[in-house]
C-alpha cells in the first residue's frame, strides 16, 4: 500500500473540504479549495484511493508544502 | 469623448473591469468635456491636480509607496532565479519602442511619432500603471493621457491577451511541469535587508530609477520592518486609495477631443497590445531556456508572470498550467516572477529614461 502525501502549492486559507477520513477518492476527486492570493486552487487526489487522514479544515490558513491529506491506494 | 468616458464608466460598474481606475478615469474624462465647464482651463481643479501631481511626477511616486507596502516579495526571495523571467519580459518595451520609432519619424513617418514619444509608447510593456505615467510625463510627450490609459486598460486585458501567447509557445509536457511546493524559508532579516539593498544596488545601475524604486521599497521596508503596521497600512489603503481617486481624475482629465480623436491614439493602443504580447513572449521564451538549462525543473508558463501586472499574471499563469494538468499549481512560483517583473519594469524606465539623452 503506497502513501501519498496531497500538499498545499501555496500559503493561503483552506475554503471547503470535500474528501472525508476513512472515504474512498478516485484520481482527480477534489480533496479541497483553498485561497492563495484572491484566487481560488482546487486541489485535486493525485491517486486513487481511501483518504486515511485527512489535516484541514475549512477557515484554516496553510503554508506552501503543508500536508493537507494522506491517500493510502 | 461623452461617450467614451460613460462607456469606460459602464465597463467599470457593470462588466467590474478595474472599476477602481475606470470610474474616476471615466468621470475625469466628462468632466474635463464638458464644454465651458472651466474645470481644465487654468486654475480649474482638474488643471491644478495635473500641475501638482502629474507634471511634478508626485502622485505615480506615491501611489509607489502603496504598492510597495502591498507587495510580498517573499515568492521572489524564495526563487531568486525568477529576476532574470522578470527582466525578460521587459522586452516588450524595447521591441515596441523600436516598432513606434520605425512608423514614426525613425523610418516611415506614417504617423506623428517623434523618438521621445516612441520611447513613452514603449513604456506600455511595462504593463506597470504607475511607470507609465512616470516615464511619459518625464520625456514630455504629448500622448501621455492615451499612453496611460493604454497601459492600465490593458492591464485589465491581461487575461484574454495572454493564454493564446502562451500556449503557442509551448508544447502539452511543458505546460504539465510540476514544480515543488516546498520553498526554503526568507527570514526576516532578509525581507529588512532587501529593499534597502535593492535601492542601492538599483540607484548605482539605473540612477534614473531611484524615485520609482526608492519609493516602492519604501514602501516595502514599513511592510517587512515588522514594527510599522500603522505606516504600513496606512500606505496600503488610505494613502493608495486617496491618491488613486486623484490620479484617476486627472488622467481622465486629460484627455481633451482635441488631443484624442486622432490616427496616432488608435495606434497607440494597437502598439500597446503588441507591447504586452512580446513582453509574454520574450519572458515565456526565456522560461524555455531555464527550462532546458535547470534540467526540465522550470515550467516555461511562469516566464509569462514576468511582465509586471500583479497579480493578474500571476493567476492567468496558475490557471493556464492547471488547465494542462490539474495537479499543476504554480501560482507562488509565478508570483515571484511577477514581482520581479514589478522591480524590472522600474529599473527599465529608468535605463530608458538614462539613455535618452544619448539618443534625442
Amino acid at each position: 500500500m503506497a502513501e501519498e502525501i496531497v500538499e498545499a502549492p501555496a500559503a493561503g486559507k483552506i475554503l471547503k473540504v470535500y474528501a472525508e477520513a476513512g472515504k474512498p477518492v478516485a484520481e482527480g476527486d477534489r480533496i479541497c479549495m483553498m485561497e492563495a492570493l484572491k484566487m481560488e486552487l482546487p486541489i485535486v487526489a493525485p491517486v486513487g484511493g481511501t483518504v486515511t487522514k485527512l489535516h484541514v479544515a475549512p477557515g484554516q490558513t496553510v503554508e506552501a508544502g503543508d500536508p493537507l491529506a494522506v491517500i493510502e491506494g | 469623448m461623452l461617450g467614451l468616458g460613460g462607456l469606460l464608466i459602464y465597463l467599470g460598474i457593470a462588466k467590474q473591469v478595474e472599476p477602481v481606475l475606470l470610474v474616476p478615469i471615466g468621470t475625469g474624462i466628462i468632466l474635463a468635456n464638458i464644454p465651458l465647464g472651466g474645470l481644465t482651463d487654468a486654475g480649474g481643479l482638474l488643471a491644478v491636480l495635473r500641475r501638482a501631481g502629474i507634471d511634478t511626477e508626485l502622485f505615480p511616486l506615491l501611489i509607489f509607496i502603496g504598492v510597495g507596502a502591498m507587495i510580498d516579495f517573499g515568492s521572489l526571495l524564495q526563487r531568486p532565479y525568477t529576476v532574470f523571467l522578470g527582466a525578460a519580459a521587459q522586452f516588450g518595451i524595447f521591441g515596441t519602442f523600436f516598432l513606434a520609432y520605425f512608423v514614426g519619424d525613425g523610418g516611415l513617418r506614417l504617423f506623428d511619432f517623434s523618438f521621445k514619444d516612441a520611447v513613452a509608447i514603449g513604456i506600455i510593456g511595462s504593463a506597470d500603471g504607475p511607470t507609465s505615467i512616470y516615464v511619459a510625463t518625464l520625456v514630455g510627450t504629448k500622448y501621455a493621457p492615451s499612453i496611460v490609459v493604454a497601459a492600465y486598460s490593458y492591464m485589465a486585458l491581461v487575461p484574454i491577451i495572454q493564454p493564446p501567447i502562451m500556449r503557442a509557445l509551448t508544447t502539452d509536457v511543458e505546460r504539465r511541469l510540476v514544480m515543488p511546493a516546498r520553498a526554503p524559508k526568507v527570514s526576516r532579516r532578509t525581507r529588512v535587508v532587501f529593499p534597502i539593498v535593492t535601492i542601492l544596488v538599483t540607484g548605482l545601475i539605473a540612477p534614473k530609477a531611484t524615485p520609482l524604486i526608492g519609493t516602492l521599497m519604501f514602501g516595502n521596508l514599513l511592510r517587512e520592518s515588522g514594527v510599522l503596521e500603522r505606516l504600513s497600512q496606512a500606505a496600503q489603503n488610505e494613502m493608495a486609495n486617496i491618491v488613486t481617486i486623484l490620479l484617476g481624475l486627472t488622467v481622465g482629465g486629460m484627455m481633451e477631443a482635441r488631443d484624442f480623436l486622432r490616427p496616432e491614439t488608435i495606434m497607440i493602443y494597437v502598439m500597446g497590445v503588441v507591447a504586452f504580447a512580446v513582453g509574454t513572449a520574450a519572458g515565456v521564451i526565456f522560461g524555455k531556456v531555464m527550462y532546458l538549462a535547470s534540467g526540465k525543473k522550470i515550467n516555461p508558463l511562469i516566464g509569462a508572470a514576468g511582465i509586471s501586472a500583479f497579480p493578474m499574471c500571476a493567476r492567468v499563469v496558475q490557471k493556464v498550467g492547471l488547465e494542462a494538468n490539474p495537479h499543476n499549481h504554480l501560482l507562488m512560483h509565478a508570483a515571484g516572477a511577477n514581482t520581479a517583473g514589478q522591480i524590472a519594469s522600474v529599473v527599465a524606465g529608468g535605463a530608458v529614461l538614462a539613455l535618452l539623452p544619448f539618443f534625442a
